[in-house]
């Protein structure tokens, strides 16, 4: 069956691009695109065929009833119910059909693959951070492997912006004091245009980066260069040593962080209980809250955590931690998240990534 | 039985007048008074809807003049003609004043003014004084909005989005406080309606017996007192963060700029049902009057109304599926928002189905419903399609959520309204208007409609996103077309304006009734007299809005067909 709907798909691959090009369609170059694509076909062409025949239906209606000298009187005609309930029932099944189809799609983009790389972005006025969790950070270029989930956690420093790389048909706001994620596997090499989809103000429009899809060897060689690079400016040299801890990866610029914010003088990073909830393992964990509520720790909730203290407090934990809300940048927030996210045990830093932050709505 | 039906009455009166009354018109509402003071201070809801088309043909006019300005910056990617800051300026002013000014009080205020009471047979609106005081709100509303558009200019476009709103330099507060007041013309405009159609119906009227235009009209007011407070609330709140450094939305500050997106769209999304609604009870109307017929469902159409009215207040969340909502949240708004496609298309049928054996006369107003039916529709199902979680997520905030929402303004709502203009005119001033120029004006305004939105849709699947002052060079093709296509739009508004002022001036008068409507508007005299009736209508108990099976179609026939 699979065999013989590919041999469909190959022998419809040059329709398939016919109505890419006929729609201006960008090149493809995530595992989406397809998808969405042909669920855009589907949709855009039932569109064009319905105004179409209602709009020559109508004068087609006109043409046989059109008003002539001496007419007569109208015949006082009432709809047969099955017109009134299927004028109802007809579309009404074709949009839940749309509805099915979209739903099934957009649950797989929201959800990213437990082995996913994390970027973390850092959008402001008129430009874009990325920072690795490996170390190097690099301003309004990114470069991820092709064929390997990379999953963005984004969070703006200033107003609302929006992530959009049409070539991969994903996007998604970049909210203050809030993280958000999207993820793609990218498919085709190549240089991307990163565009700002939501307004925020005069540099709005070039607020522009590149999204540069690398085959995997090369990024797994740019990425070695980084570190180096990032080691020598340190003044290190040398052999490089992936563990040697003066590197700085996102962790420990995060931990460096947490020590200059003094958030060590009530969190403690061993278990241990303090003033607040220890960071060891605190990542992924379920945490009930003192009105009751059960909580899944995750990038979201930590940043929440950070710059809204007071609204989702851990039970059995006294509410005296102050914001940090103006006080902390963007790329602090995100470090520090990278640290507490470091600090498992064993058990659980097994996995890189353990799993999705959303689940997908139907397993719950 | 016995009693003779009010056209009847009507009828006989309208062959009794013998020519000696040419030289002296029958008095009617617009020569009764002619003093300024007589305008300014009018309770007659026919002067006071008269009032507004002039101030709502204002806003369009300059609104349009932004709108073709945007489109000459965009002829290029690069900067020219003016400054990052003055475009941001400016497609804040398009939407402002097309949206405040123009699209939501249009056809409510004008037409709905002019004709609610004499569709319900009665003298006025239950409330006049509160109908005059909602042009003054509409006035002041207008003057604060456009000193502040003028004088600092606010960059954030209409939606107001915080945090950007809450930070900008720009003047926000005065246009904030403009729309807040005109928020309560719409709210003082619906209620009055409201209480209308409750208590002032003529004897005899039943609900459904009422026209589909008040149907119309009827759940757009509904959305107006329910859904307008909100948006006074929020943007009170944006107002008092800006002014007084409340943390409300501006997360800097402790706030939530989501909470922003929820309420705004809460009242702006039921909005776009009272840009619409009573567009489609123009259509119910149009097509009745010109296929010479009863609508094809006027159940369906009447239902249908309120249950869009209800619907629609249940699909804010559609605005925000890429804003961080979660998987669930997003699919509920998903399948809600379906619900009110279903109940635009039920409306759609019934409108085609009404041709169906009736005697169709092609004339302006139909015109602009052919054009209505197509626009309707494709704007219409690509809001289904937007609705559509992973395309949305490709579309969201490019050009082709502009071309969807301006296919249903401009293609649906304001054809509509320009229908409604043509259908109305002679009822409204006693004029005729030239059919050819007219549909002329029609012909251009279609084609420049299509060439100027139908290349965003492509821009959008391309990927340029909206609010862009600069574009990448790849996205310019379809640019050009596009403000190609605004000067053929313009053209054809310009045709239509001139053809109907023409009208006003020169045209021939009117005769009673001159498209054969059974409507009852149709019933009083072209223009009608200051209290729209002789004496009280009265709906016998086989009349109708739509009782086209007792006459034939043109007046002239009409007098010897029943």
């Amino acid at each position: 069956m699979n065999e013989l709907l590919e041999g469909l798909g190959g022998a419809l691959a040059p329709l398939d691009e016919l109505m890419r090009k006929m729609l201006f369609l960008p090149e493809r170059a995530s595992t989406f695109a397809a998808e969405v694509d042909h669920l855009h076909y589907f949709i855009i062409t039932l569109t064009m065929i319905s105004s179409t025949g209602i709009f020559l239906g109508a004068l087609l209606l006109y043409a046989k009833y059109r008003r002539r000298a001496g007419h007569r009187l109208a015949e006082a005609v009432h709809p047969p119910a099955w017109f009134e309930v299927s004028i109802l029932v007809v579309p009404g099944i074709f949009f839940l059909l749309w509805f099915f189809m979209g739903f099934k799609g957009f649950v797989r983009m929201t959800t990213p693959p437990a082995d996913a790389m994390d970027v973390y972005v850092m959008a402001k006025k008129w430009m874009w951070k990325f920072s690795y969790p490996d170390g190097p950070n690099s301003i309004n270029v990114i470069r991820v492997p092709a064929h390997r989930p990379v999953r963005l956690l984004m969070t703006s420093r200033d107003v609302i912006h929006s992530f959009y790389v049409p070539e991969l048909r994903v996007k998604e706001d970049v909210l203050p004091s809030r993280t958000t994620q999207l993820w793609f596997n990218a498919t085709t090499p190549g240089r991307y245009e990163i565009l700002c989809a939501e307004y925020c103000g005069t540099g709005h429009s070039t607020m522009r980066g590149v999204l540069d899809v690398m085959e995997p060897v090369e990024f797994d060689e740019w990425m070695q260069t980084q570190r180096m690079g990032l080691a020598s400016r340190q003044d290190m040299g040398g052999p490089l040593n992936p563990d040697d801890e003066s590197i700085g990866t996102l962790a420990q610029q995060g931990r460096k962080a947490a020590a200059e914010l003094e958030c060590f003088k009530c969190h403690s990073i061993d278990g241990s209980a303090h003033i607040g909830p220890t960071w060891l393992g605190l990542y992924h964990r379920n945490e009930r809250l003192t009105d009751g509520r059960e909580i899944f720790v995750d990038e979201a909730y930590l940043t929440r955590s950070m710059m809204d203290p007071m609204a989702e407090i851990v039970a059995g934990y006294a509410p005296v931690m102050p914001t940090f809300q103006g006080r902390m940048t963007a790329p602090q927030t995100a470090a520090i998240i990278e640290y507490i996210k470091s600090l498992q045990d064993d058990r659980i830093a097994q996995q890189k990534n353990p799993g999705p932050v959303y689940e997908p709505a139907f397993k719950r | 039985m016995s009693q003779p039906s009010n056209v009847e009455r009507d009828e006989q009166f309208l062959e009794t007048p013998p020519l000696t009354e040419v030289k002296v018109p029958r008095r009617n509402y617009l020569n009764d008074g002619t003093t300024v003071r007589s305008w300014l201070l009018t309770l007659d809801h026919k002067r006071i809807a008269i009032m507004y088309l002039v101030l709502t043909m204002v806003g369009f006019l300059l609104g349009g003049v932004f709108a073709l300005l945007i489109r000459i910056k965009l002829l290029t990617p690069g900067p020219w003609l003016f400054s990052a800051n003055a475009y941001n300026r400016l497609f804040t002013m398009h939407g402002v004043v097309m949206i405040f000014l123009f699209l939501i009080p249009a056809i409510p205020g004008v037409f709905g003014n002019f004709l609610l009471p004499l569709m319900l047979g009665a003298k006025d609106v239950a409330f006049p004084k509160l109908n005059l005081f909602s042009v003054y709100l509409y006035l002041a509303g207008a003057a604060l909005a456009l000193w502040g558009l003028v004088h600092g200019g606010a960059d954030t476009g209409w939606t107001f989005y915080t945090p950007y709103s809450t930070t900008t330099p720009a003047q926000v507060v005065p246009i904030l406080l403009g729309a807040f007041i005109l928020g309560f013309s719409s709210i003082v405009t619906g209620l009055n309606f409201i209480v209308t159609v409750h208590t002032m119906r003529a004897p005899g009227l039943t609900w459904f017996k009422l026209p589909l235009f008040v149907w119309g009209i009827y759940a757009t007011a509904i959305i107006q007192v329910i859904a307008t407070p909100v948006l006074g609330m929020v943007l009170l709140l944006v107002a008092v963060e800006r002014s007084f450094g409340f943390g409300i939305f501006d997360p800097s500050r402790g706030g939530d700029p989501v909470l922003f997106e929820h309420l705004f769209w809460f009242y702006s999304h039921p909005a776009v049902y009272i840009m619409i609604l009573p567009a489609m009870g123009v259509v119910s109307e149009v097509v009745a009057c010109f296929s010479h017929n009863r609508p094809y469902g006027y159940k369906v159409i009447a239902y249908s109304s309120l249950g869009i009215a209800f619907i629609g207040f249940l699909g804010w969340g559609h605005h925000m599926f890429v804003s961080g909502e979660s998987v669930f949240i997003a699919g509920a708004f998903s399948f809600l928002t379906m619900l009110v496609g279903v109940f635009s298309a039920a409306k759609t049928f019934s409108w085609v189905g009404t041709m169906y054996k009736g005697s169709v006369d092609f004339k302006t107003p139909f015109a602009y419903i052919v054009g209505f039916l197509f626009f309707f529709v494709f704007g219409g199902m690509t809001g289904v399609a937007v609705a559509t979680l992973p395309l949305d997520v490709h579309w969201h905030d490019t050009y082709f959520i502009v071309a969807h929402f301006h296919f249903i303004m401009v293609g649906a709502a304001v054809m509509a309204y320009m229908a409604a203009v043509h259908y109305w005119f002679p009822l409204m001033f006693g004029k005729k208007y030239s059919e050819r120029w007219g549909l002329s004006g029609a012909f251009f305004t279609f084609v420049g409609f299509v060439v100027t939105f139908f290349p965003q849709f492509l821009l959008g699947n391309e990927g340029m996103p909206r609010r862009y002052y600069q574009y990448p060079d790849h996205f310019q093709v379809l640019n050009v077309v596009s403000t190609v296509g605004s000067w053929i739009l313009a053209m054809g508004v310009g045709v239509t304006l001139l053809t109907l002022i023409y009208a006003l001036i020169a045209g021939e008068p009117a005769e009673k009734n001159s498209w054969g409507s059974r409507g009852f508007e149709w019933r009083a005299d072209c223009p009608p007299i200051t209290h729209n009736f002789d004496t009280q209508p009265v709906i016998g108990p086989h009349d109708g809005p739509y009782s086209y099976h007792l006459t034939h179609g043109t007046a002239s026939e009409a007098k010897h067909g029943s």
